[in-house]
Parts: structure tokens; C-alpha cells; sequence
């Protein structure tokens, strides 16, 4: 249950940061933008309408099909594997069914190369799994695609384990808040 | 009534004195020149009346430069008159001589002259008026004069460098002088920072930061610790890369699909593709003209490096070995480019003479990124790991001179090495 609040905390974040051109910060305010844990932006969920297989309430189960977010690359790849076909549709099913909510895709890549061509290539990422979103009824205006390259890694072991966990699609939901 | 301050602001100070000395680049020497010129930098009459000695920091520029074979000449004072074949039996071809006296507000006189021993005649001779926290900048002033005058070219001893240190859960956007010291934030976050890039005038930072979950690019006023958003679009805004004239940058946007390339006034005003491939087109740098971009595009199938017009147009391949080449960054003087190829699984620092076309791997490390060149030219900056560590390193477009610049238990990384100083 902590950790479906932390996922949520997590995508109002990420709703909060895909606002259009953030207000000019001083560097001392990045500095105190706040705390160690990000649960301390922790905020209720809004209300579902009403609960079903791909209602609100699911993104909160553990043991909905929608608490798994990630889909994984091969390496210099942004093809989406069949075996996340059945992922990605129930995430377009989410969004068609809640048109209010948003969503965040965060493309990610493995360490290896230029940090500019892998935040190019998370961004391949990002654009295939919003594309194949999109073909299932998600509207365009829904989904923000974007990329953090190789910069936030899921894992730090140069190992080909390690690189598979970072070659990565995150779809984060948000409720319904203007990108 | 002043002890108890004392007491408390003693430690204090020691603390802060402790913390930026555990955040200083040092800078360790791993390859020199083939043929050093001989040449002695003896103390400066009276530079002991100013706290910190000059000629130490002339005599370690030079040496860092892999250019120069400094013949020991500390402790001594050369005056009006000089002994020449003492010089010349020392092995010295050139001799640097100077003194330091006090002026009427305080301030300091440094004057000194260049010599060469073997014609017995004088090279220059140059004086500054400084206070005593401009010495360090005033011995990289010297420093810049002996070389342009020995080896023909501007010194590179008082430009800055920027580059990104990540500690736990931190990141900081530092710079810091040539010789690594004097670091100072210019902007710390939670999130990541990366590919820093100097305004021509040096007077701005443009970069990219992931404050806000996503990576926008920011220029960053360096005199007032001000910024502004130059590019922040639905989807990615990154790699920005300044017009040689200081008024655009070039970015990389995803607004209209995939990665391609956007040029925006540097307020962030008045945005205009430049680029229309079905791929990614990214990491783009002017020519030093202005007139062309190179830029990094899979398009052919892998990563390669291209150019096109800086206005638009048809873009040519410029790389052909290899299945990954990317990071283009062309000299100062436009004749060779420097860019990142992967060999046999190793990204590794290369330069092509842009006439020949010929290529030379500069180094014999595996994760090499983000090449900057000394504006002079002669040097490359760039970051590569040793023993899992993120570092900056420095090696001469000839291959020759390398050095290495790490920061205790902190990985460094995306150098980027600033305009000259005027």
C-alpha cells in the first residue's frame, strides 16, 4: 500500500513538472525544492467516478495488471516487444475509460555512449509506447512523452542484467491536470 | 568582548576552508610534449610581501602545459643585471624575472621581463596593478604572456572551465579556474544536470537540467546568478549548443515528433526547425563561422556524424568508420573535429583532420564522453571513468600531453571548457 501512495506521489510530481515553460527559479530555489523523501508531496487521489478492471481504483491494486508501468528495449532499440502488447493495452483501456487522467511516459537508456543520444533514444522509447497508446484509442493530448536518457538508471551495475532494467518505457498516470 | 566570535567563527571558517578544499579539482600530469623548451621562472623580487607566492602558480601552469621543462629556479631572484651563461649552463633557453612592490592604494605592482638567454635579449616585459585575491589570476595573466611569447599562440592559464560534479543525491554545475581552483557552484539540484555549454562572451551558461521531471534547457547569467527557460516544449528540449555571435542557441526539441534540430533566440524567443529527418538528430555545434551545424543522426542506420547548413539544407556525412560516432565538437580554428567512436565496445576521444579526412584516437580509456576544446585549440577536454569513477581528463590534439582532473569521492563529468577571457 506504501508503495502504490509513493507511485502516486510520484505521478503528481510528474504532472506537476510537465507544466508548460516552468516559472524562472533562482538556483537557491532548486537548492531547497524540498526533502529527501518525495512522499512529503504526498496527496489524496481523487475520488474515482466509479471503480472497475481499469477504473482509478485499479491503479492503486498491486494486483492490477496497471500497477506494472515499465516496458523494456533491446539494446539501440525502440521497438515495442509483443510480450508488453498485453501491458500497453490495458493502459490504453485506462486512459480511454478516464479521459480526465494524463499520462507521463518517461523513456530511459542504458549507461553505455553519448548522454544526449541516449536521452534521443529514451525519447524513441517514450514516443513508441505513447504511439502504440495512441492506436488504442488514448488521445494525443493524453500522454506527454518524454526522456531522462541515461541519467536516472533503475540500476548501477555495468552488467548486461543492470543495462536491460534501464533500457526502459515508465508510464506514469496523473490525474486530471493540464500538461 | 571579540573572543567568544572568535571562537565560534575560527572553527567555522576552518570547516568552510576544509569543504572547498575536499571539492577541488586536482589536476595530476600523466603525459608531457616531446620536445619541452627549457625555461626558468625565478621568484619575483618582494613577492613574499603578498601572502601567496606568484611565481609558484606561473611555474605550475606552465609545467601543466606539457610545453614547457621548468629549470628549478625557485628561491632565487634575478635583478637589473643578469648572469646569462649561469642561465644557459642550467640548461635555461628562457628566463623570467620580476618583481612585486606595494602600491599607493594598496594594491600591488607585478612587473616582469622575459628573457632569452642564448641571444642575451629581451622577449617583453609586462606589468600589472593588482589586489592581493587577484594574484592567482594575475599569475595566470603571466603565465598566458610567457606562453603566447615562447610558443606563438594565445595561453589558455586564465580561462574557466565548467563541468558537473554528482555526489549522492546532488548534483552541482561547478566552475572553476584552468588550474582547477576557485571552484564554485553555479546551480545544485536533486536532479540531473548535464551538457553545459558557454556563451561566446562567457558570460552565460545554457544547459539542461531535470528539476522538473523532464529535461529543459535553461540559460544561466553567471554575474547575477540569474536564469531563464530558453526551451521548454512538450516532450524533451535539450543539447543546446550557442550561435558564435552569442544570440542563438541550437537545440535539440521533440515538440513535432522525434528528436530534430531548432534554432531559438537565446531569451527563448522565436523557435525554427532546422532539421526534418524521420530519426534522431541531435548534439548539434556551429562551426566556429557559424555557417554549418554538425550534429549526431542516426538516419544512415547507426549514429554518425553530419554536417549541414546552419540556415537548413542537405546534410553530409562526415563519418564513415564505425557503426557509433557521435559528440561532434570542431576546433576553434574549424580544421579538425573532435567526436566519441566506439571500438570494439570502447568509446573512446577521436579527432579528424577535417581536410583529410584522416582520424587518431586520442586516448587508450573505454568511456569517454563530451570532448570541449580549449579555445586555443591545443588542449581537449573530456570525461571518462577510472576505477568506476567519473573524471575529467585533458589530452593535446597531438595526443601528446594528457592530464587527469578528479575530485575526492564525487563523480565529474560534462566538461566544458570556456571562451578566452578578455
Amino acid at each position: 500500500m506504501r508503495h502504490s501512495i509513493a507511485i502516486i506521489a510520484a505521478l503528481l510530481l510528474a504532472a506537476c513538472g510537465s507544466q508548460p515553460p516552468a516559472p524562472e527559479q533562482n538556483p537557491a530555489g532548486v537548492e531547497d525544492r524540498t526533502p529527501r523523501a518525495p512522499t512529503a508531496d504526498t496527496k489524496p487521489v481523487p475520488p474515482a467516478d466509479f471503480v472497475d478492471q481499469f477504473g482509478v481504483a485499479s491503479l492503486k491494486d498491486p494486483r492490477s495488471v496497471l500497477s506494472k508501468r515499465a516496458i523494456y528495449f533491446d539494446y539501440d532499440s525502440y521497438i515495442v516487444r509483443d510480450e508488453f502488447k498485453p501491458l500497453i493495452e490495458a493502459h490504453a483501456k485506462f486512459l480511454v475509460n478516464n479521459p480526465k487522467f494524463k499520462m507521463l511516459i518517461q523513456g530511459n537508456a542504458d549507461e553505455r555512449g553519448s548522454r544526449e543520444y541516449n536521452l534521443a533514444l529514451g525519447q524513441k522509447r517514450a514516443a513508441a509506447v505513447k504511439q502504440a497508446l495512441q492506436l488504442l484509442g488514448a488521445r494525443e493530448d493524453q500522454i506527454e512523452s518524454v526522456s531522462l536518457g541515461k541519467e536516472k538508471p533503475a540500476c548501477a551495475e555495468a552488467t548486461e542484467a543492470c543495462w536491460a532494467k534501464n533500457r526502459r518505457g515508465d508510464m506514469l498516470h496523473s490525474a486530471a491536470r493540464e500538461f | 568582548m571579540r573572543l567568544p566570535y572568535a571562537k565560534i567563527l575560527l572553527p567555522l571558517a576552518l570547516f568552510i576552508a576544509a569543504t572547498a578544499a575536499h571539492a577541488q579539482l586536482a589536476i595530476e600530469i600523466t603525459g608531457a610534449g616531446a620536445n619541452r623548451l627549457p625555461v626558468a621562472v625565478a621568484d619575483f623580487a618582494g613577492e613574499r610581501i603578498v601572502s601567496q607566492a606568484l611565481t609558484s602558480v606561473v611555474r605550475a601552469d606552465l609545467e601543466r602545459s606539457g610545453l614547457f621543462n621548468l629549470v628549478d629556479a625557485t628561491g632565487q631572484v634575478v635583478g637589473d643585471s643578469v648572469d646569462y651563461a649561469d642561465w644557459k649552463t642550467r640548461g635555461a633557453d628562457a628566463l623570467v624575472a620580476g618583481n612585486v612592490t606595494p602600491a599607493a592604494d594598496g594594491r600591488y605592482d607585478s612587473r616582469f621581463r622575459l628573457l632569452d638567454v642564448h641571444k642575451q635579449a629581451q622577449l617583453g616585459n609586462q606589468g600589472y596593478t593588482h589586489t592581493t585575491s587577484q594574484l592567482r589570476a594575475t599569475a595566470h595573466r603571466i603565465a598566458d604572456f610567457i606562453y603566447e611569447k615562447l610558443i606563438g599562440e594565445p595561453g589558455i592559464f586564465s580561462t574557466r572551465i565548467a563541468y558537473v560534479v554528482k555526489s549522492t543525491g546532488r548534483y552541482e554545475l561547478q566552475i572553476a579556474d584552468a588550474d582547477g581552483s576557485g571552484a564554485q557552484a553555479a546551480l545544485a539540484s536533486r536532479e540531473p544536470i548535464i551538457s553545459p555549454s558557454w556563451s561566446p562572451d562567457g558570460s552565460k551558461l545554457a544547459y539542461v537540467s531535470f528539476e522538473a521531471k523532464k529535461p529543459v534547457v535553461y540559460v544561466h547569467d553567471l554575474a547575477s546568478g540569474r536564469r531563464h527557460v530558453a526551451a521548454n516544449f512538450k516532450g524533451s528540449n535539450s543539447a543546446p549548443a550557442w550561435s558564435p555571435d552569442g544570440k542563438k542557441l541550437a537545440v535539440v526539441l521533440t515538440k513535432d515528433g522525434g528528436s530534430q534540430l531548432y534554432l531559438v533566440n537565446a531569451d527563448g524567443s522565436g523557435v525554427t526547425r532546422v532539421s526534418a529527418s524521420s530519426g534522431i538528430d541531435t548534439e548539434p555545434r556551429f562551426s566556429p563561422d557559424g555557417q554549418a551545424i554538425y550534429f549526431t543522426s542516426d538516419r544512415g542506420g547507426s549514429p554518425q556524424i553530419y554536417r549541414m547548413p546552419a540556415a537548413g539544407g542537405e546534410a553530409q556525412r562526415m563519418t564513415f568508420e564505425g557503426s557509433y560516432n557521435v559528440t561532434p565538437r570542431p576546433s576553434p580554428d574549424g580544421k579538425s573535429l573532435a567526436y566519441i567512436s566506439r571500438n570494439g565496445g570502447r568509446f573512446q576521444l577521436t579527432l579528424m583532420d577535417l581536410a583529410t579526412k584522416q582520424t587518431q584516437v586520442l586516448t587508450d580509456s573505454a568511456k569517454d564522453e563530451s570532448p570541449s576544446f580549449a579555445p586555443n585549440g591545443r588542449m581537449i577536454i573530456y570525461a571518462t571513468e577510472v576505477g568506476g569513477r567519473g573524471v575529467l581528463a585533458a589530452v593535446s590534439a597531438d595526443g601528446r600531453v594528457k592530464q587527469k582532473l578528479s575530485i575526492q569521492a564525487a563523480d565529474v563529468r560534462e566538461p566544458s571548457w570556456g571562451p578566452f577571457v578578455k
